[in-house]
């Protein structure tokens, strides 16, 4: 002992720090990325590559020599970015592509704000919805899986595409969602960007991450159930016009939007009921730009309209203090 | 049995309760000791005392200084050496007065023995004056004076007296050794008390990390055929011991922003203060000395000692062959509220229940990263505050809507700074705002 260390209490500290939780949520990923790199091949692992270090790349060099502030990568946020980014495109889209979403997710979306904590919404999917509406080509271009091993895909729309295409021609939602089977949607053998493809793998992400406790379940659960609520209402009352709701949950990018992207810290509201509120908005939006919408997916619109609200809903919906009415 | 515990946040941070087989062993009288006059919450006490003077052990040296004060008595028998300022384990002067032991020779009509006096008095109100007279401050931590607890204001009443025995501070574990050994003597204490508030019914409340004392202040009770008091097993959850979360985990009953638990009819006293209660009561003991837990990973001997109050801490740490090299950090409580001790020649006060032996890399704080609004120390808050928002408020220096946000109920229980992910010293800012809105609360009552 030479000199006593005397600061304020608490003199211990729980194991949690800010790159234990993003290690967790990596983590909670790699089933994920497992999957739609067996389903998609090698192609797919070059989009991720390319994604993920343009991410840590960017961010690095932001920091550096535009902030000039300590570099924040080794909290591996932006690692988390650049995976999202890459499930949420499609695994044919080119290289250049993928780099142009990762300026816009990290320079724009994120160090613009000011970094990790101070960005309004969510990077991952700001940079998916430029590409969306900059290069909607290779945006909407999806492959059937080939396989890790697989020699050539086959090319197709989405499920949510060609039923979106298809009720546009006339015909019943019936006819066009038999070419589909509940297997195949959780088990991804479906047209989509990678993310889309393995719904249990995308789940066991989701289970672990709320064993770890690092994020809670409800914001989650409550667009599963506003999604299937909202899709029940309409194809209870026109099911010739409007897709069920066990289809609606399992396609598109849902289960990645409301597992990984709609639970983010930074984007989302901390209250329980401030975040129930959160999932509503972002389940019936999502349901809204998918029976009335010009684009057949909704997920991202809705989260980035809903991330916009989170200042609202943290002032509006507060955690009851204690002894206070 | 089902568990009960607090219905707003709480953190579960490791128990490390490395001393709990250690019995409680008294510690040789030092050659010195150093009693403060300011050992509770209130006004100091007035030395009663001279220079030169002999005392012996239980004598009263100090008088209550107000309403909400103490009478002090010496620990020692021996001759008084000096009154004089002193610094007390913050490093604050203090007055302290200091004796030379000599022998150990006891004042008149206390009664040493191990005789355990079971008759409750029937006069609730000789109950307190026993009390008071024992100089009994609350030993949980905050040290208010008992009987000021004991005697509420005209218009309240009380319903339940409920002691505390959760311990729900991580490494402490002289109240569940006090429980063990002194289990008939603090069920009586219970007692007291009881009788004192007009025979309400009792709950001893015990966190689930302590089966041996829950099954055996459950036999004491049964054998000593009091009626009206009962054991309750609490969740091991903190601040589950923090006297409203505990009201609130018993009887279901929150107390306002800025009430006494009295107003909604709760009294909470601690294990050890029941103990004090019950020697002042039935043995006409005064609180010379109590059991303080000494432990750390770091340090080789673990202990539960029976210290006379004013010991130097130095002393203690001493006899239990000195602080390792690794310690870097001693704290006097536990390690979510206790304060660091900047001063080893520090004394003992009435309310000193820990020494805690930390090292670097147990303690350090890490520095602090950018909030990324994860809302786990609002999960966390006990109080169901908002400590990110608190935190920049303070920063900001907006007292009012510091306010607003009712900075002023934080119980400074730690929770938000030990659940913080970006290690942001969100308690410590806090503290500040807390400090400000309080003061403007006083200021506004005053006018």
């Amino acid at each position: 002992m030479n000199k006593l260390l005397v600061s304020p209490s608490p003199h211990i500290h729980s194991k949690d720090s800010t790159k234990s939780l993003m290690l967790d949520v990596v983590i909670a990923l790699v089933p994920a990325i497992i999957c739609s790199v067996v389903f998609y091949g090698w192609q797919e692992l070059l989009v991720l590559g390319v994604s993920v270090a343009s991410c840590v790349l960017l961010e690095w060099a932001i920091t550096k020599y535009m902030l000039k502030k300590p570099s924040t990568v080794g909290d591996l946020s932006a690692v988390i970015t650049g995976i999202l980014l890459a499930l949420n495109v499609p695994y044919t889209t080119p290289w250049w592509v993928v780099f142009i979403g990762a300026v816009v997710a990290i320079g724009v979306a994120k160090m613009t704000f000011g970094g990790i904590g101070q960005n309004i919404w969510n990077p991952a999917l700001v940079g998916r919805v430029f590409l969306l509406v900059s290069f909607p080509t290779y945006m909407t271009t999806w492959s059937k899986p080939a396989g890790l091993f697989g020699v050539d895909a086959v090319s197709g729309p989405t499920p949510l595409g060609t039923i979106q295409e298809g009720l546009m021609q006339g015909s019943s939602v019936q006819e066009l969602t038999s070419a589909y089977n509940y297997k195949d949607l959780l088990f991804a053998n479906l047209g989509g960007s990678a993310g889309e493809v393995c719904a249990l793998a995308l789940l066991a992400g989701f289970v672990y991450l709320c064993c770890r406790k690092v994020i809670k379940p409800w914001i989650t659960l409550s667009i599963f159930a506003t999604v299937a609520l909202t899709s029940l209402i309409f194809w209870g009352i026109n099911p010739d016009r409007f897709t069920d709701p066990l289809f609606n949950l399992l396609t598109g990018g849902l289960i990645l939007g409301a597992c990984f992207m709609a639970t983010d810290y930074v984007t989302s509201p901390m209250s329980l009921w401030g975040g129930v509120m959160f999932g509503v908005g972002i389940g019936f939006l999502t349901m809204m730009i998918r029976y009335f919408g010009s684009y057949p997916e909704g997920v991202s619109f809705a989260i980035l309209i809903m991330n916009s609200v989170v200042p609202l809903l943290n002032m509006w919906f507060k955690q009851k203090k204690f002894g206070r009415k | 049995m089902s568990k009960h515990t607090f219905s707003i946040g709480g953190v579960h941070p490791h128990d490390n309760k490395i001393s709990r087989e250690c019995p409680i062993t008294p510690l040789p009288i030092a050659p010195t000791v150093y009693i403060s006059v300011a050992q509770h919450i209130g006004a100091p006490s007035v030395p009663c005392v001279a220079v030169g003077d002999k005392v012996k052990v239980g004598q009263v040296i100090a008088e209550p200084g107000g309403f909400v004060g103490a009478f002090i008595h010496s620990s020692v028998s021996g001759t008084v050496k000096s009154i004089a300022p002193r610094a007390d384990l913050a490093g604050r002067a203090t007055t302290h007065i200091e004796i030379a032991v000599e022998g150990d020779e006891w004042a008149d009509g206390i009664d040493t023995t191990d005789t355990l006096v079971t008759t409750i008095p029937e006069d609730p109100k000789a109950i307190v004056e026993k009390i008071k007279l024992g100089g009994v401050v609350g030993l949980g931590g905050a040290t208010f004076p008992t009987h000021v607890k004991l005697s509420p204001p005209p218009g309240s009443k009380c319903e339940r007296v409920i002691i505390n025995g959760c311990e729900c501070e991580p490494y402490l574990t002289s109240d569940f050794r006090t429980l063990l050994e002194k289990g008939e003597q603090v069920v009586v204490g219970a007692a007291l008390l009881k009788k004192a508030m007009g025979d309400v019914p009792c709950t001893i409340a015990i966190e689930e990390n302590k089966p041996e004392a829950i099954a055996h202040i459950q036999d004491v009770i049964a054998k000593l055929g009091y009626q009206g008091i009962e054991v309750m097993v609490m969740k091991m959850m903190y601040p589950q011991g923090g006297e409203k979360q505990l009201i609130d985990a018993v009887m279901h009953r929150q107390v306002g922003s800025g009430a006494l638990p009295i107003s909604v009819g709760a009294v909470v006293q601690n294990v050890a203060t029941a103990l004090a209660v019950y020697d002042a009561v039935q043995k006409n003991k005064p609180i010379v000395d109590n059991s303080v837990t000494v432990t750390g990973e770091c340090f080789p001997k673990q202990a539960n000692l029976l210290v006379r109050v004013g010991t130097p801490l130095r002393y203690i740490l001493d006899y239990l062959g000195g602080v390792p090299e690794e310690a870097a950090k001693i704290i006097s409580g536990g390690p979510m509220m206790g304060r660091a001790v900047a001063n080893l020649d520090a004394a003992t006060v009435k309310g000193t229940g820990a020494l805690l032996l930390l090292t670097e890399k147990q303690t350090k704080r890490a520095p602090a990263t950018q909030c990324i609004r994860c809302g786990k120390c609002a999960d966390a808050c006990p109080m169901g505050l908002e400590p990110f928002l608190l935190n920049k408020l303070s920063k900001a220096a907006d007292w009012d809507a510091c306010e607003a946000n009712a900075a002023q109920d934080c119980i400074e229980c730690g929770c938000c700074l030990y659940s913080c992910p970006a290690h942001i010293p969100l308690l410590d800012n806090i503290r500040v705002g807390k400090g400000f809105v309080l003061s403007a609360i006083r200021a506004r009552a005053k006018k």
